[in-house]
């Protein structure tokens, strides 16, 4: 099922002269559904999808990608929402924290409780499910590797740790 | 029209459909500058400042009215309310409350959350309880001597008759409201949630993406803005082309927000707003704006020029601020000690950076803000707007961080005169870059330490100076020393027992908006004075937590009586919260012994100590560190032992605590905000950077069982971090580092 949303609307408001950017139709495939959406191709799909698709659950935290708040899955790698355009993802398929089926993972951070302002915890979550899909037995080297580009500015880096090296003694 | 829910969730829609249709159900509230849960138990007006609610369904409704950001308040608040009720946890459900004076303060920081609500909580929930007795012995006409709770329901035993919770609420609601002092509470041995490690109420929805923050909100129609503010205090626009801003798609508006005059406070700093119809327009938008600015008074402000001139006062005489013994005039050099320290500017630098959303229409104004502060919130956007106080009406979501900054209400300022002026709601989401560069900042800092030993290389005075800009100047124009409060945090009252003590405050003016981060004034205080005991314990030829055992004296209560010095002791009563050095004691012994079972210091490494007592807590640290031939530090090791009386949920006090120690190393590696020509330098978290995994220690916490009265648990942890790690630094070394940060000198 595919839903069309549009920034169209909106942007006739703005009544501007001329505009530098092009809206152009875009196809999503979002946590296995089909989305179009008129918008600028440069657009990060980071702001595509809290402002205009309504999916909040991928946060802004820096716009450079240095703190990994917003990253997501395109084609099961983890990438920054924030420095990928809408156009870089077009055809792909895109996972977000509200697509992501990985409940052992979880249940993991649920039993160390690691959240704490829980924030940065859907990034942390995003890096966190494409390593284990990598490696379900991560090495403390590959969690601290995997794992060193998500900001944790409460301090919750021992817990993530101790969840995931949990996860990796489950898995047979 | 909202498509917010959220947050709002059942706040009001479904208490009020509660209490509105069915007329009844049990409504405790608080009221008053004072706590007086009575006045109001009995206001039907007071519907939504509930604590208590119980529906039909058996279901009960549990207000915080504290904000939560991270600390756990909104499960620990709820566990003191349900242990008197009886309620069981399972049939819980958390209700945040909206800015309102009659719950008293909702200020969330200070680290008083649970110790100024632990009492009040106990007293919602038990006369909560005895109106579910009361209307149950009615309905059974038995003495209500003859019933009591348990498990969500009550009970008459003779007649082996029960009712739940939802049967009773309705008449429990008509109940005359028991006087306190006719309350029972439980006995503690009969505890079973205040003590026990609860899950935390909102961890599905943060797990899921559904957990919703200030940045996530969206209102139909609503407008997104992006302000470039003033890079210097003071300053304002000059000129202003936004041609190529508003031909960015997207945009809708470019709009100048007056300066702030005078003393900043809560006010929005003016700039220019670009207003579009997603942030990302508003961003490029912003991007495209070609602004230039007016000079201020602080335009020549060189933070590290600033520094120099603090470290050349502080060893220079400043204002006696505790004086103990005789003054000494004499210091001979040879039994002299001395060290001077910095702590530099730092930025709070929550994940979620500010944020607010504003809908002002004829009637009033609506806010929704990750803030700590929604009763000040409604004071300042009252003030900004011309209304009332009881016209704005505050939401508070989840904050992604808090630290400080979302005390200070500015940003929702910022929004509500972006609304009213565009008759829209309208949405003010800081960038990162904002968040560094237009912060209230944690004041750059030095101090002074000097200690004259005996010929048996005892101590026995020291003198003590420090200069940082006052937090009071954000408040109030020509403030040029700190204030009593700022010095009473881990400067004045270490209670050392040596019979000659002096502390002074040097001048020290500000340059930018000086604000309150995370344990305050004891980040610089601790540090320098955590630094220094470790000093001398080095020139005395014993062990660091030793010499804090020979400088702290007896296990005693220093009531600080016999000085001309009041103190403050962040709020509390000194009989209720006294400064115990027993309670110092036993910190530093339960670091000490866990030390004992840890990895002994190898090849290049080392262990450092500190103890600290703020936020009427206390804390001791021990660090093992390992500095390697070509100067890359790694903390290996970090043990923390927290004695902050009754706990009430234990598992969030060790993450609390995990986190300071977290906190507490961001700053002490890597932490610096500098100023060149009036304008912080750093610009987001390449040159702000923030402690990540690899470099995070391995972490144990140890808190102490007591039964003292609930002490503060969010800050207290991050004062002894940075000396420990530095004292760790110079047993691993032999370098001694007296400024900070440490990767000045050592790869971190």
């Amino acid at each position: 099922m595919a839903e069309v949303l549009s920034t169209k609307a909106v942007v006739k408001e703005a009544n501007t002269a001329a505009s530098t950017q092009t809206l152009s139709t875009q196809t999503l495939i979002i946590n296995g559904k089909s989305f179009t959406l008129d918008a600028d191709p440069k657009m990060p799909i980071l702001w595509a999808l809290r402002d205009i698709l309504g999916l909040t659950g991928t946060k802004y935290g820096c716009g450079a990608g240095l703190c990994g708040a917003c990253t997501v899955h395109l084609d099961g790698q983890p990438v920054r929402a924030c420095l990928t355009s809408l156009g870089q993802a077009q055809g792909k398929q895109l996972t977000t924290i509200e697509g992501l089926d990985n409940q052992k993972l979880k249940d993991a951070w649920a039993e160390y409780n690691v959240p704490q302002c829980g924030y940065c915890q859907a990034g942390q979550l995003m890096s966190a499910a494409a390593l284990v899909a990598q490696h379900p037995k991560p090495s403390e080297a590959q969690i601290n590797s995997a794992m060193s580009g998500n900001i944790c500015r409460c301090g919750t880096y021992p817990r993530i740790k101790a969840a995931l090296q949990n996860y990796a003694k489950q898995e047979d | 029209m909202s498509t917010f829910t959220a947050v709002e969730n059942i706040s009001r829609r479904d208490v009020l459909k509660l209490f509105g249709a069915v007329g009844g159900g049990l409504a405790l509230g608080a009221s008053g500058l004072t706590w007086s849960p009575m006045a109001l138990a009995q206001d039907k007006e007071a519907r939504l400042n509930l604590f208590i609610a119980i529906g039909e369904d058996d279901k009960v409704y549990l207000t915080c009215h504290r904000s939560e950001m991270g600390q756990g308040i909104r499960t620990g608040i709820l566990q003191v309310l349900a242990e008197e009720l009886e309620a069981d946890w399972d049939k819980i459900v958390p209700i945040q409350g909206l800015a309102d004076k009659r719950y008293a303060s909702q200020n969330t920081d200070g680290s008083r959350s649970i110790r100024e609500n632990y009492d009040r909580m106990r007293q919602m929930g038990a006369m909560a309880r005895a109106m579910l007795e009361q209307a149950a012995a009615a309905r059974w006409k038995v003495p209500v001597s003859e019933v009591h709770t348990a498990h969500h329901k009550v009970l008459h035993v003779k007649s082996g008759r029960s009712a739940k919770f939802g049967e009773l609420a309705l008449a429990a609601s008509e109940q005359v409201v028991p006087a306190v002092e006719s309350l029972t509470f439980k006995d503690v041995k009969d505890f079973k949630q205040i003590g026990a490690s609860r899950q935390i109420v909102d961890m599905d929805a943060m797990l899921t993406g559904r957990a919703i923050y200030g940045y996530d909100i969206k209102l139909d129609g609503m407008f997104y803005a992006s302000i470039m503010r003033p890079p210097v205090l003071g300053s304002d626009v000059a000129t202003l082309d936004d041609t190529a801003a508003r031909n960015v798609a997207g945009v809708l508006d470019v709009y100048r927000l007056p300066a702030a005059k005078g003393a900043p406070a809560f006010q929005a700093l003016g700039g220019v707003a670009v207003i579009a119809t997603n942030t990302w327009s508003a961003l490029e938008g912003r991007k495209a704006l070609k602004v230039t600015w007016t000079a201020s008074d602080n335009s020549q402000h060189d933070s590290s020029l600033y520094l120099q001139e603090l470290v050349e006062r502080v060893q220079q005489s400043g204002n006696v601020v505790r004086q103990y013994g005789d003054e000494i005039k004499n210091w001979p050099e040879a039994n002299t000690l001395k060290a001077v320290y910095t702590v530099p500017y730092l930025i709070h630098s929550s994940i979620e950076p500010p944020v607010a959303t504003a809908h002002v229409t004829d009637k009033g104004c609506e806010i929704w803000a990750s803030t700590q502060t929604p009763q000040s919130t409604q004071q300042n956007v009252a003030a900004a707007l011309g209304m009332e106080e009881e016209a704005i009406k505050v939401n508070v979501t989840l904050l992604g961080g808090g630290f400080g900054r979302k005390s200070k209400p500015d940003f929702s300022v910022e929004a509500a005169l972006l609304s009213k002026q565009f008759k829209r709601p309208v949405k003010v989401s800081w960038s990162r870059e904002d968040e560094i560069q237009n912060g209230y900042y944690h004041a750059i800092s030095a101090q002074s330490y000097q200690a004259l030993f005996d010929a048996n290389n005892k101590p026995s005075a020291l003198l003590a100076r420090t200069g940082f800009p006052s937090i009071s100047s954000t408040f109030a124009e020509g403030v040029e020393y700190p204030s009593g409060g700022e010095l009473d945090l881990g400067f004045v009252d270490v209670p050392f027992a040596l019979p000659n003590l002096r502390y002074e405050a040097v001048k020290a003016q500000a340059h930018s908006r000086i604000g309150w981060m995370r344990s305050v004034c004891n980040i610089q205080h601790g540090f320098s004075v955590g630094s220094f005991v470790d000093e001398m314990a080095h020139r005395s030829q014993v062990s660091c937590p030793q010499m804090w055992r020979n400088l702290l004296g007896e296990a005693r209560r220093e009531t600080f009586t016999d000085q001309q010095f009041k103190y403050g002791n962040y709020g509390e009563e000194l009989n209720r919260h006294p400064v115990d050095v027993s309670r110092y004691l036993g910190v530093i012994d339960a670091v000490e012994k866990a030390q004992a079972k840890a990895p002994k210091a190898g090849k290049n490494q080392g262990w450092g100590f500190a103890v600290h007592r703020s936020f009427v807590s206390y804390v001791a640290v021990a660090m093992l560190v390992e500095v390697s031939e070509d100067k890359q530090l790694k903390v290996l090791n970090a043990i923390a032992a927290i004695d902050a009386g009754t706990i009430v949920n234990p598992d969030r006090v060790k993450a609390q605590t995990e986190g300071a120690i977290v906190f507490g190393l961001s700053l002490a590696l890597m932490g610096e905000i500098t100023y060149k020509e009036g304008k912080v330098q750093q610009s987001n978290f390449h040159d702000y950077p923030l402690l990540r995994m690899p470099q995070a220690p391995d972490i144990e916490i140890i808190i102490i069982e007591s039964d003292a009265p609930p002490a503060g648990v969010g800050e207290p942890g991050v004062p002894p971090v940075a000396p420990s790690l530095t004292n760790a630094i110079f047993a691993a070394t032999g370098q001694r580092i007296r400024d900070l940060p440490v990767n000045k000198l050592l790869r971190v």
